[in-house]
């Protein structure tokens, strides 16, 4: 079943084209890899998915309904909930009122909204961390940080923008297992975008390409690696190599 | 003893008026508590929701204006600009809200800045509706004695503190702060920005406007130039939340308590009193350098030098 469906989608700033006719479907309890070249438009489809941006022209379902034109915060409530690449951690508050801040969405009692911050500050790992500001915190415990308060909003899709960029390898791996968790323990549909080849192979049942804004491929991890046009779009000088 | 430091100033507040102070001196304490009804209103805005506002003369003339053209328009007691400043602050901070909080950071503060001045130049011109320059007095005044003035803002001063505690410890008070931390993060986290940036302008505006309908009752004549003006209400608004420390439970009133007494010792200073707003500028400056937080919330930063000086000169003190 189809949860989110991106329907030609273009997105357009001024005279410069970031999207161009982009289709693809996130279907339900799947990790769908976007990957692609620097400025190839990862995060502005993230943008317009989550509603920061309406799409130019197209439209983005959710569970068949058009969601194109509604704002981020309609759309976290209808259960899509997002991470930033550049981590925007809420700076002078600690690691858990974050999180309460987040779990708010689901309920009106401050009690419960602790109670739900409790068991994901936990289930990311960062339960010793809760009483820290949370700028003063490293910067992989603030992408994982970035995975609590989505995961505090009760999501059913969670768009994971680079949760994995600079990240030391031990903690490569305990974000992989989150991640993997996400999925396993709380059924939640995955959308990732990243570039580090060894996390996206790994962790994705399907992987959507674009290019300039185009979708130049689409399929498994392992058609992907062998997809002549991925190569030589993306992966090219490396394979070489 | 931290919890019931709010108690104990309550309390001690409370028993002022036996002591047998003089006329002078409970005007003092009058004003020190009408600015920090101001300053905690404004804080709700500027200081948790990170929206500054440099117009917020205009939520203060509204409601001393209330209540001055109920009492001067149908004749009735100007103590009914209370409650029905509540209303229309309630109304005008809806409109001003649609309008200005789609702005962020310093279009926010120059749309308010415009906001105060309109309001001082309506107020100055519409002279059949608010008498202009003329102002408009209280022709009885309720009480000689300023007692019951003083339990009056005392009551009101008290309620916007528990108010404020009230819902900065609520889902309301989270979503403020949020916003102030980040505006996107916050979108993204199911919070609906401009709605709640609208409710922290209600609570401020109200607040605000209350001060000024208690205002108009305890002063007895108000114009378009005391309760209007950009530089004595306005920015002082401003100064008297960051001397203290804004987004802080006791900085509006440290501020109230600081910057009043300060406006009363400098004006009565021979030549260098009439330069008063100056000095309260160089004041802002020095607090921003120093202590950004404000006295409450540096007040760490401000303790440790003067403990230290203490232990070094304690034979002295002995």
């Amino acid at each position: 079943m189809s949860l989110i469906e991106v329907r030609n989608v273009s997105k357009q700033f001024g005279g410069l084209a970031a999207l161009t006719d982009v289709s693809f479907v996130l279907n339900k309890g799947e990790i769908l890899g976007l990957i692609g070249p620097n400025g190839a438009g990862k995060t502005t489809m993230f943008n317009v998915i989550n509603g920061f941006y309406p799409p130019t022209k197209g439209d983005v379902l959710l569970k068949g309904e058009k969601v194109s034109n509604l704002k981020p915060h309609v759309l976290c409530k209808l259960g899509v909930a997002r991470t930033f690449q550049v981590v925007k951690p809420l700076q002078r508050m600690s690691t858990l009122d974050n999180v309460i801040a987040s779990a708010f969405i689901r309920t009106k009692s401050k009690a419960q909204a602790e109670e739900i911050s409790m068991e994901v500050l936990k289930f990311t790992n960062l339960y010793e961390d809760r009483m820290f500001i949370s700028k003063g915190l490293p910067l992989g415990k603030r992408k994982r940080l970035e995975i609590a308060r989505a995961l505090a909003t009760k999501p059913e899709i969670i768009l994971l923008d680079e949760s994995f960029a600079g990240l030391n390898p031990t903690e490569i791996n305990e974000q992989i297992e989150i991640v993997n968790k996400i999925r396993t323990d709380k059924g939640i549909t995955i959308l990732i975008i990243e570039h580090h080849m060894r996390v996206i192979m790994s962790i994705s049942d399907r992987i959507v390409v674009l290019s300039y804004g185009q979708k130049i491929a689409e399929g498994t991890p392992l058609e992907i690696g062998r997809n002549p046009v991925v190569i030589e779009a993306y992966l090219g000088e490396a394979h070489n190599a | 003893m931290k919890k019931f430091l709010p108690l104990i100033v309550f309390a001690l507040l409370c028993i002022v008026p036996f002591f047998g102070l003089s006329t002078y001196v409970m005007h003092i304490l009058i004003l020190v508590l009408i600015w920090s009804v101001i300053g905690m209103g404004w804080n709700i805005l500027g200081g948790y929701t990170g929206q500054v506002s440099f117009g917020h003369a205009a939520f203060f003339g509204m409601g001393a204006y209330a209540a001055g053209l109920l009492y001067q328009h149908l004749g009735i007691s100007a103590w009914w600009g209370l409650p029905v400043c509540v209303l229309i602050l309630t109304a005008l901070s809806l409109i001003v809200g649609y309008i200005c909080l789609r702005l962020r950071g310093a279009y926010f503060a120059l749309a308010t800045l415009a906001l105060g001045e309109i309001c001082r130049v309506a107020a100055e011109n519409l002279v059949d509706f608010t008498k202009g320059n003329m102002g408009i007095m209280l022709r009885e005044r309720t009480w000689v004695d300023k007692t019951w003035y003083f339990y009056i803002i005392l009551l009101i001063a008290a309620g916007t503190y528990i108010l404020i505690k009230m819902v900065m410890e609520s889902k309301l008070g989270y979503y403020f702060v949020a916003i102030r931390e980040d505006q996107d993060a916050a979108e993204s986290l199911g919070i609906n920005t401009t709605f709640y940036k609208t409710i922290s302008l209600c609570i401020s505006g109200v607040l605000t406007g209350i001060a000024g309908a208690y205002y108009m009752n305890y002063m007895g004549y108000i114009d378009p130039s005391t309760v209007f003006p950009l530089s004595e209400v306005s920015i002082a608004t401003v100064v008297v939340v960051m001397v203290g420390g804004a987004a802080t439970y006791w900085g509006p009133i440290v501020g109230a308590v600081i910057m009043v007494f300060l406006a009363e010792e400098i004006r009565s200073i021979p030549f260098i009193g009439a330069a008063h707003q100056t000095i309260f500028g160089i004041i802002l400056i020095l607090i921003i350098m120093f202590l950004p937080n404000g006295i409450v919330g540096d007040f760490r930063k401000l303790i440790k030098p003067l403990s230290r000086a203490k232990r070094e000169c304690h034979h002295e003190f002995n």
